[in-house]
């Protein structure tokens, strides 16, 4: 099924919270409104049309300039050898979307990680921790305007360069 | 929590006058049968776990952050460290996402030498993943006997770029640089000595009796629950899904080669055990001298790299592009604002559904089996934390 | 032939430190302890080719009977704090080698957050061995090094200050 298609049958079923503008692509890219991505994902993976059976990927960007973090699904169906790209976009002070964790188990971590390392709030995700840094760890490090900490439990995180004599 | 996760009855009749609790056990960072610096917090009835919890990110290097500050030539020699076992893969998904993004066409000669690195790091990896499954279980052998022929690639490889293990060999636009002379001859003769050891292999531990019995039926996956953790590459294979992006995603050159796609059938035991999984690997490797041949055999003249631009700015816009890398199916995300910098670059690798994927796999197993299970799902640190 | 009563009775005079130096050099236990990319390098330098059994250097899993931790590859800092509590349960004497650019600065990842840049911000290292990887010849040089160092250190006769090791 062509990305027109998919993208016809999602407005069909949730209206305007579907964004009407499909950007081809190799994975074309289908713009959600925040409170109708856990929908949009259920109802992709349970039509039998459709059956996108994997969460290939979720990536959250930070876009400073717009004030926005922007959520990236990527999924693909292995019945059916097709992909599409969901895109969500939060403010950037207070990030917050729905769980897909409940729809493909991947999606636990994926999460976790979105979270530790951007700061976006998943509701109903259930155990939403650190992933990767240790769980005293401050900020999400990859927002553009995190600072490095000075140093972590007394090590250091500053390296004197040995040229400067 | 999720939807697949097992409730498995672990309550047994208890003598009267005995007790028991749940124990909890630390297993790593540092534990010399984890591959890396791998955790899990296992909570044991006796010998028999009820979970094992992963505990990731000892091997978190920020590496998507770095692509961030260092532009996208330079993110090259960082790429080799997402998966130092097979960095040639990792090398080719960050070339073809930045060229996905600028439009950028590679030369032939240029995709048959990647086509060649790339098949010689996935059997330098597999050596790695197949002799140190052996290594856990018990058997020590194997292991040495598969570092002797990881070597021998090590050397080619240097020949090719220079470097046994990090190789930043390829470039966004193809590869550093051409094949030196007399390459294609020694390459051929590696092969046609390894091709055999395969079998030599084989016959040493695959139809080991102890060792059938040590990974066979242990921790099936069926392919449904393979799916939905998105496990990839081998993994997935071994649980009986037909699935290898080289041939149902194809990307550069490979349609041109025949090769097949080997999937566990559940020769000893079920579908999608350890076994399986340690098996498709065994025959990827002669599947990868399969392409080797051929490409060795096809080269065509021409360049290797395509002409980029020394400040290499992409127009704007997202790629996603994903490449079978030896831990499978490796996805690359960049997002580029059109400045010499990306906004955001995301890998997705094979290890980090196949680490999610072991707290479900171990429940009800012996603590025992937890080491065939890792060994078996070939997980890399730092594929899992970047 | 038996070699009994074929040679007369031998004595060899040494100085018992450099007899004892020389036992210790000779069987220096390394922790299996590959943190990344060079415990790969690490594995392949006890491997059959390079083969560090030659040395007396075998591999130990366990830090409680190790005379020698290899810090192979890149420290971060919710590794460092593990590292520490890995080298205070090593035995006295005890000695370190750092593997690569990563253990011995940072290397490629000093522009990262999560990185303690160098492994001697957390213990004391005997033996740097440059390198990104460094080969299993240099690894195998940093050995040699270290073996020289146990070689030149003094038991018996020392200086009180130095007296507590």
């Amino acid at each position: 099924m062509d990305a027109a298609e998919i993208h016809r049958r999602l407005r069909d079923k949730l209206g305007n919270s579907v964004l009407p503008e499909i950007k081809e692509n190799e994975w074309p890219v289908i713009g959600v409104l925040p409170a109708a991505i856990a929908e949009s994902c259920r109802l992709l993976r349970d039509d039998p049309e459709t059956a996108f059976d994997c969460l290939s990927n979720l990536t959250a960007v930070d876009r400073k300039t717009d004030d926005l973090i922007d959520v990236y699904y990527h999924l693909y169906s292995y019945g059916h050898r097709h992909k599409v790209n969901l895109k969500v976009s939060c403010p950037r002070l207070d990030p917050a979307l729905p769980t897909v964790s409940t729809i493909w188990p991947i999606g636990d971590w994926l999460e976790r990680e979105a979270f530790d390392l951007m700061g976006v709030n998943f509701i109903g995700h259930g155990d939403l921790r650190r992933l990767l840094m240790p769980e005293d760890w401050v900020g999400h490090p990859l927002r553009k305007d995190f600072v490095e900490p000075e140093e972590y439990h007394g090590i250091s995180t500053r390296r004197e360069s040995l040229l400067k004599l | 929590m999720s939807t697949t996760s097992i409730e498995i009855g672990l309550e047994r009749e208890t003598p009267a006058g005995l007790e028991t609790e749940e124990m909890t056990l630390n297993m790593g960072p540092q534990h010399p049968s984890t591959h890396g610096v791998l955790r899990f917090v296992v909570k044991a009835d006796g010998e028999i776990m009820r979970r094992a919890i992963p505990d990731i990110g000892y091997l978190h290097r920020s590496i998507e952050k770095i692509s961030e500050k260092v532009g996208y030539h330079g993110f090259m020699p960082y790429t080799d460290r997402v998966d130092y076992v097979s960095a040639m893969q990792c090398n080719q998904g960050w070339a073809i996402a930045c060229e996905s993004l600028a439009g950028i066409e590679v030369p032939r000669r240029g995709e048959y030498c990647r086509v060649i690195a790339c098949e010689f790091g996935r059997i330098a990896s597999h050596l790695i993943s197949v002799g140190a499954t052996a290594m856990d279980i018990g058997a020590f052998t194997p292991f040495t006997h598969a570092l002797r022929e990881r070597e021998k690639i090590n050397d080619i490889l240097e020949e090719l770029c220079g470097a046994r293990l990090t190789f930043n060999y390829m470039r966004i636009g193809g590869c550093a640089w051409d094949i030196p002379p007399g390459f294609i001859k020694r390459a051929t003769a590696f092969l046609d000595a390894f091709e055999p050891l395969i079998d030599e292999y084989n016959e040493l531990i695959s139809f080991n009796k102890i060792y059938t019995e040590r990974m066979g039926n242990v921790a099936p996956v069926s392919a449904e629950l393979a799916i939905a953790w998105n496990l990839v590459g081998p993994n997935l294979r071994g649980s009986g899904v037909k699935y290898d992006v080289r041939k149902d995603e194809p990307y550069s050159v490979y349609p041109e080669f025949d090769f097949d796609v080997p999937v566990g059938e559940g020769k000893m035991g079920e579908v999608g055990d350890c076994w399986d999984r340690y098996m498709v690997r065994m025959d990827e490797m002669k599947e990868s001298c399969k392409i080797l041949r051929q490409a060795l055999g096809g080269l065509p003249e021409g360049p290797v790299v395509a002409k980029v631009a020394r400040t290499f700015k992409p127009p704007v816009g997202e790629a996603y592009v994903r490449v079978e890398g030896s831990r499978g199916d490796m996805g690359w995300f960049v997002v580029s604002d059109g400045t010499a910098f990306p906004v955001r670059t995301h890998i997705r690798t094979g290890s980090y559904s196949a680490m999610a994927i072991v707290e479900v796999l171990s429940q009800g197993l012996m603590i025992a089996d937890l080491i065939a299970v890792i060994a078996s799902l070939d997980i890399v640190a730092p594929e899992v934390d970047r | 032939m038996s070699l009994i009563n074929t040679l007369p009775e031998t004595v060899v005079t040494s100085k018992v430190d450099d007899v004892l130096n020389w036992t210790r050099k000779s069987s220096v236990w390394y922790m299996l302890f590959g943190l990344a990319c060079c415990a790969i390098e690490m594995m392949q330098t006890g491997g059959p080719r390079s083969d560090l059994d030659r040395f007396g250097a075998v591999p130990r899993a366990t830090p409680r009977v190790s005379d020698l931790i290899i810090v192979s590859g890149t420290l971060t800092l919710k590794m460092a704090l593990r590292t520490k509590l890995l080298y205070e349960q090593m035995p006295d004497p005890k000695y370190a080698i750092s593997m690569g650019s990563c253990a011995n600065c940072g290397g490629l990842f000093q522009l990262a957050y999560s990185v303690c840049d160098g492994v001697d911000k957390v213990i004391p290292v005997d033996v740097y061995v440059p390198g990104c990887p460094p080969r299993p010849e240099a690894l195998t040089e940093g050995l040699l090094k270290l073996q020289d160092k146990i070689q030149q250190e003094r038991w018996l006769v020392r200086a009180p200050e130095s007296a507590a090791v």
